[in-house]
């Protein structure tokens, strides 16, 4: 198990120094710099412009770029934010909790709600109320993240005012009594972890319920069946420890789709996660902290995928001798 | 441990003559054909999805009003739903209905022109790697490793930065070039299986070429299982492209466009909800078309799964 560990750690180093090296050169390939597309830079003197680049090393050669960004990125340097003031790791650091906590609060619930969901559908396949749930979930989990949560945004929030309709706290946080501070954070928590919760849910659902399917017609159920357990028993004690292997791999495969999907509920939400920053970095042609939030991004990924392929091992034995 | 909704190892089956009850065979396109033409929710994604593409074509002939056109900005600015505008009227007195209409094309052209192309790309990258094997394969494979733990929004934001002013053009490039990571992955694996078959192994024993063996033998078994993932690509993309347009980095403003739509329902959202639900339904019905059409084109082309009727 250690050594399976540590494989997998190693592997995921790897990835990690590939991904950055890419970015980096993918990034610059595109035509353009922070100080060529800005509608004041039309207008400013070419000199100043030039005398800019050379402060931010943008006039040196790629290869000469990439080597000083690797060695400050060793010691957690992204180097200065262009727009804002200050180091871009500060403004990244501020802001990947708020990520985490909405990408975990979303992944909580969604898993809670996709299991418990499919598990009940399998225990009534081919019912009405199975394929109607079925039908309802494929929906949903077609929706876009920035629709749902405009949507939610627009009736919660907005028409019926449960649900402040952005930020991560109220202005007047500060003075508030600290049983009222946690009220007031799960009050804004609540709609863009529900937007990305349902939508979760809803894959998840479906990938339990069909994984519960393969499950259902083999041997030791019939043994258990037939030992006379109940159909509620029988799949949720039985089945579904195995049925949750493949949802687990799937959790750790739809991390990125999930990051991806915070981003634009960020913004729908104002939440002042990394995917926000990323988006407002972009209006401010801030590179540093729009390529660091794919850095941290990437990290991020690869780290919940090593903890699924763990948990995968722990779950099924199997898997570590690959 | 692939993310693909299908079981590559059944695909395979797609290319062997089906036996019918008179001892005859029917080519495996008409099996596939009938088993795709019985499948009510499939017909009914292909239907919607050339309504859509011909609502895309025909804009200017099936919207009501110039998607451009300010009618009223004074009166008839954020007018709700109603019989002359069935979809309302934005901020600035145009026609919802109309922008949705011409919105289809660049969300759509985007969507196919990258799909293709990042099929396309992922297809010959996985095949080379698949077919080359050895540690030319492990190189190319840990680079597409590396290229899918980059989060596909993430890296499209970063590099639209530098990019400044990305034009349609420059979407389906981005997209194109960050939509084949996962293609390549199911292609080498797919080639691997098929360059095990024994009629690989006797077309090579007949002294048939690497790209004959290649083109005509290996990839004729692959093309299905592509045509599933980019069918289900396409609903992705449509997302992403009116996700990034939604943040102000892809489909130029002045375009009308199903993300430009979301970003302007944005800007005063309390006042006019209808500006992003019906751009929302016709992006919803696009996404639920293309994924009905791969589902059933994943059970029309693996006759193991066909339904024993």
């Amino acid at each position: 198990m250690r050594r399976f560990i540590l494989r997998r750690l190693l592997h995921g180093v790897a990835v990690i120094f590939i991904a950055t090296t890419l970015s980096f050169f993918l990034v610059h390939l595109a035509p353009g710099d922070p100080f060529s597309s800005s509608l004041e830079s039309l207008a400013t003197d070419p000199r100043v412009l030039a005398a800019r680049r050379a402060a931010y090393g943008l006039d040196r050669p790629l290869a000469e770029q990439y080597v000083r960004f690797l060695t400050r990125l060793v010691t957690g340097d992204l180097g200065p934010s262009i727009l804002a003031a200050g180091p871009a790791e500060d403004a990244l650091a501020a802001a990947i909790p708020n990520t985490l906590v909405l990408m975990g609060t979303a992944l909580a619930l969604g898993l809670i709600a996709g299991v418990a969901l499919g598990a009940w559908q399998a225990m009534r396949v081919g019912s009405r109320a199975d394929r109607a749930v079925d039908t309802a979930s494929l929906v949903v989990a077609s929706l876009p993240e920035f629709w749902l949560g405009l949507l939610l945004l627009l009736l919660l929030a907005g028409k019926f005012r449960l649900f402040p309709t952005g930020g991560a706290t109220d202005y007047m946080h500060d003075l508030m009594s600290p049983g009222e501070r946690i009220v007031d954070r799960l009050r804004h928590l609540a709609l863009p972890a529900l937007t990305l919760a349902l939508l979760s849910a809803a894959s998840i659902a479906r990938y339990q319920r069909a994984a519960l399917l393969d499950v259902l017609p083999q041997d030791y159920v019939r043994t258990a069946r037939a030992k006379g357990l109940g159909e509620r028993q029988l799949v949720w004690r039985h089945a579904l420890r195995n049925a949750l292997v493949p949802t687990i791999v799937l959790v750790g495969l739809s991390l990125p789709a999930l990051l991806g999907g915070a981003v634009f509920v960020e913004r729908v939400f104002a939440w002042p996660g990394m995917g926000r920053l990323a988006a407002d970095a972009y209006d401010a042609r801030d590179y540093p902290i729009v390529l660091g939030a794919t850095l941290v991004g990437t990290a991020l990924v690869t780290i919940g995928g090593i903890a699924t392929d763990v948990l995968h091992a722990i779950v099924d034995p199997r898997v570590r001798s690959r | 441990m692939r993310p693909s909704r299908f079981d590559a190892a059944a695909l395979h089956d797609a290319s062997v003559p089906a036996q019918v009850a008179d001892g005859g065979t029917i080519p495996p396109a008409r099996v596939a054909w009938r088993a795709f033409a019985r499948d009510r929710s499939a017909v009914g994604g292909v239907i919607l999805l050339l309504l859509l593409a011909v609502m895309a074509i025909l804009a200017d002939h099936i919207a009501p009003y110039n998607p451009r056109t300010l009618l009223d900005p004074i009166r008839l600015k954020n007018v709700a739903p109603s019989l002359d505008f069935p979809f309302g009227t934005d901020q600035f007195s145009r026609d919802v209905l109309s922008r949705v209409i011409h919105g289809a094309r660049v969300s759509l052209a985007v969507a196919f022109l990258s799909v293709i192309a990042a099929a396309t790309v992922g297809t010959a990258y996985g095949a080379i790697a698949g077919y080359i094997g050895g540690w030319i394969d492990s190189a190319m494979m840990r680079f597409v490793d590396a290229l899918l733990a980059i989060p596909r929004v993430l890296l499209l934001i970063a590099v639209a930065t530098l990019w400044g002013k990305v034009d349609v053009v420059g979407l389906v490039v981005l997209l194109g070039v960050t939509g084949w990571f996962g293609v390549s992955r199911l292609v080498r694996s797919l080639v691997i299986g098929a360059s095990e078959d024994e009629f690989v192994t006797a077309a090579r024993a007949l002294g048939a070429g690497h790209i004959r063996i290649l083109t005509l033998h290996i990839l004729p078994q692959v093309a299905s299982p592509v045509l599933v993932a980019a069918t289900l690509a396409i609903g992705n993309v449509v997302v992403i492209e009116s996700g990034l347009t939604f943040l102000g980095m892809g489909v130029p403003q002045d375009t009308p466009s199903w993300g430009g739509l979301f970003r302007d329902g944005m800007d005063a959202y309390t006042a006019h909800w209808w500006v992003p639900l019906f751009t929302g339904v016709a992006l919803v019905a696009t996404v639920l078309a293309a994924n009905l059409v791969a589902d059933g084109l994943r059970q029309a082309l693996s006759p193991r799964q066909l339904p024993a009727r």
